[in-house]
């Protein structure tokens, strides 16, 4: 293929691009800028993409607009780390705080599909006292949806995901078996499991979006271990190779390299579209309803930058809490090296997990929980975190790099608390479209450290007895992005209630993480799917009622 | 640890074993064939950075990742100077902190200011111990020449000088072939997932006294 789909849009002309097929198309239905549709959705990824999906398998008229390319895994996609920089949102951010964030290639996609085409594939269900954190363990706020309700969608994601893991899950209520095989342990995997069993803790293999068995055209993972650098062969299940596909079948139109600048409202309050950079021009996308799921950072920037006279602090923000309580997780590490060969480069990353330290509750000092899995970073991953985070450079780099094949490693996802003072604001420097840039600010709270420290303690020892040597800790990382839209009971405690709508704005939705009160100590993309499709079945039951206008 | 380093570095961990011998295997698709085509053909000169600061680049990068002579020489300078042509930032930064390109050039003159006032030389003309205890000070924030225009030392240090210079050395297939590194896998991916479990297209490691046989099993390895 000669075409760039980082210069120029390949959804257009009533066609978008075949992922299963080299050089292939599928027809795509196209709505003109002028044509009010049901919903303009901004951001295709685990929120949008899956949104999208439903939304138009009900029926309604949806155009999906992605800031990013769109990408075909096949051919765009090289074994390659610095090559792969590409699915990453890197436009300009500015970070501060007393722990400021590591963002790019952390934990943020600019691309069709968004951050699941470069995700760990880590696929969890919460613990079912999340959603009521505040009444049942004390701690952030509750979520306004019942934990069973929740644990229908996790399935419908499941299933649709065709997610492998373990046939046991050792952790929290019974939930349907996984529709796929668990994948086997690497080497990596292994020495969490020893260390687990050392300390008397379960551990399971890792509930993984990607495939263990054939899918439609899609063949099983390979265990190349590039996964979070995108997946070359359609193994890993993405939005874009999921959602999005069915989404185009049921008639939604998917408008790639298409960045909203702002969402237009009118004298009566209400959302009527939006205006987005595509081609080198602005145009304006009418729309009955805009759902904004550009993750936690975009979505309050763009509700911030739609500001009006009417709204001069942003859009849906009459409980100025719009960017507010930033909650990304703590993802710091222990590292050291095993006298065999683990060479943890091969497969998905986090193969083996143990959950134990999210469902126990007794010996901690702290709220909340974490998981912790087993790692493969890939060499220049390792090399940074050896040099940024291990403080290592020259000939100790150098030599130590030589022990790539022997390291192994644990690291955890862990659950902070949200804070008012964690957010996104706007900066006065404009990016590339001449939008203000964001500014995010993020300092850890006392409990977040005592969670950090308990679980760098659990995870040494673990790994002590795993066999590993020549320990050491990666202190300051994290993972994730969610809050600064929260969905809530009332609207002077919240942005959204429970079906994802603006309490000010009721034409206007936020569908991602940023809706999520609470972090739990668990990858979010599940469940940021999860509320995707609950708010769809909301949407329909609402539109039914006559309750949506349209 | 210095112990195990000295070791070590008496020789290759991994001898014979080059990573680009699987050009033209199933772990090498097109799309890679052409990335890492472009790679290596970068040549070691400048583009975005001028002649003067590709030198105290080139300096820096021969502190933080010193070259053995075992392997052809990789141009971390002229890779970083190529990402910066391109475009290709972090995408975050530090408040007080330029973007990628604009931080790099401010912290080559603020570093050149510090060794001329310290050494009365510029960075690339100084000896490598003296680079080395220069770099120590800015990665522990203790500069403070005007030059700095308000960008944290330890930030440049860290965001930029390290990171960059550490990433574009690891980005070289003469680095993952050092490391033992399979590299590039699509679509063949690998079978042996276990402890000390080598696919025959991985490097074997040379296991002390006994480097010939590593050798003979990676001259074959593709």
């Amino acid at each position: 293929m000669s075409d760039d789909p980082r210069h120029s849009p390949r959804a257009r002309n009533g066609r978008a691009p075949d992922v299963f097929r080299p050089g292939r198309w599928v027809s795509m239905q196209q709505y003109a800028d002028n044509e009010a549709v049901d919903f303009v959705i901004v951001g295709t990824g685990a929120g949008g993409g899956t949104l999208a999906c439903k939304l138009a398998e009900y029926g309604f008229s949806v155009v999906a607009l992605d800031a990013g390319p769109y990408f075909r895994p096949l051919e765009d996609f090289a074994s390659d780390e610095s090559e792969q920089t590409k699915l990453y949102w890197t436009d300009d951010r500015i970070v501060d705080g007393d722990n400021p964030l590591q963002l790019g290639s952390n934990n943020s996609g600019k691309a069709v599909g968004g951050s699941t085409v470069h995700f760990a594939m880590v696929s969890l269900r919460f613990r079912p006292e999340w959603f009521k954190a505040r009444t049942k363990l004390g701690y952030g706020a509750d979520w306004p949806i019942d934990w069973r309700e929740m644990w229908a969608y996790y399935t419908e994601v499941e299933q649709a995901l065709k997610i492998s893991g373990p046939i046991n899950y050792p952790w929290g209520p019974p939930r349907p078996r996984y529709p796929y095989r668990a994948h086997p342990l690497n080497a990596a995997a292994r020495a969490l499991a020893r260390g687990c069993e050392a300390m008397g803790i379960a551990w399971t293999e890792t509930p993984l979006a990607t495939l263990s068995a054939p899918r439609g055209l899609a063949h099983p993972c390979v265990y190349r271990g590039f996964c979070v650098a995108g997946c070359s062969t359609n193994a890993k299940q993405s939005a874009l190779v999921t959602w999005i596909p069915r989404a185009l079948s049921a008639g939604a139109e998917i408008r790639d390299l298409a960045m909203v600048g702002r969402i237009e409202t009118d004298e009566n309050g209400l959302a009527v579209g939006v205006h987005y950079h595509r081609q080198d021009k602005w145009h304006f996308q009418k729309a009955r309803n805009v759902v904004v799921a550009g993750y936690a950072i975009e979505t309050p920037r763009l509700l911030l930058n739609s500001a009006t006279d009417k709204f001069p602090d942003g859009l849906a923000n009459s409980s100025g809490l719009v960017g507010k309580n930033l909650m990304a997780q703590a993802n710091q590490a222990v590292w050291g090296v095993m006298e065999e060969e683990v060479r943890s480069y091969k497969g998905p990353p986090s193969l083996a997990i143990t959950e134990h330290w999210n469902y126990a509750d007794e010996g901690k000092d702290f709220f909340g929980g974490y998981c912790y899995m087993s790692q493969g970073p890939l060499p220049q991953l390792w090399a940074k975190t050896q040099a940024s985070a291990h403080g290592l450079w020259g000939a100790r780099l150098v030599e130590e790099m030589k022990r790539y094949n022997h390291a192994v490693g644990l690291k955890i996802v862990g659950e902070m608390l949200p804070q008012e003072k964690n957010r996104v604001t706007l900066d006065d420097e404009v990016d590339q479209y001449g939008i203000r840039i964001p500014r995010v600010t993020y300092s850890w709270c006392d409990n977040d450290k005592r969670l950090i420290d308990h679980s760098i303690g659990f995870m040494s020892r673990a790994l002590t007895a795993a066999g590993a040597k020549d320990i050491w800790i990666q202190h300051d990382d994290t993972c994730h992005l969610n809050g600064t839209a929260r969905m809530g009971s009332r609207p002077d405690n919240s942005v959204v209630n429970a079906d994802c709508r603006s309490w000010d704005i009721p034409n206007l939705w936020v569908c991602d993480g940023s809706v999520f009160p609470t972090v739990g100590g668990a990858n979010p993309s599940l469940t940021i799917q999860a509320i995707a499709c609950r708010t769809a079945d909301r949407i329909r039951s609402l539109a039914r009622l006559g309750e949506i206008r349209f | 640890m210095a112990e195990r380093s000295s070791q070590r570095s008496r020789g290759s961990v991994y001898p014979g074993y080059d990573v680009l011998a699987k050009w033209n295997s199933p772990s090498w698709n097109d799309k890679t064939r052409d990335v890492i085509s472009r790679r290596l053909a970068v040549a070691n000169d400048p583009r975005f950075f001028t002649a003067e600061e590709f030198q105290s680049v080139t300096a820096m990068a021969d502190r933080i990742v010193p070259q053995s002579a075992s392997h052809s020489r990789i141009p971390v300078a002229a890779l970083v100077d190529r990402k910066l042509q391109d475009g290709i930032f972090d995408g975050y930064r530090p408040a007080g902190m330029p973007r990628d390109g604009d931080a790099w050039r401010l912290g080559l003159h603020a570093l050149d200011a510090e060794a001329l006032s310290r050494h009365g030389s510029r960075f690339a003309e100084m000896a490598g111990p003296d680079q080395d205890a220069l770099l120590r000070r800015c990665e522990a924030g203790g500069l403070h020449a005007p030059e700095w225009a308000g960008m944290p030392p330890s930030a440049f240090f860290k965001h930029r000088l390290l990171q960059d210079l550490v990433l574009a050395y690891y980005s070289h297939p003469a680095a993952w072939s050092e490391i033992g590194w399979g590299g590039p896998a699509s679509p063949r991916g690998y079978v042996r997932l276990d402890f000390d479990d080598r696919d025959p297209w991985e490097a074997a490691e040379a296991k002390p006294g006994d480097e010939l046989a590593a050798l003979r099993i990676n001259r074959h390895v593709r």
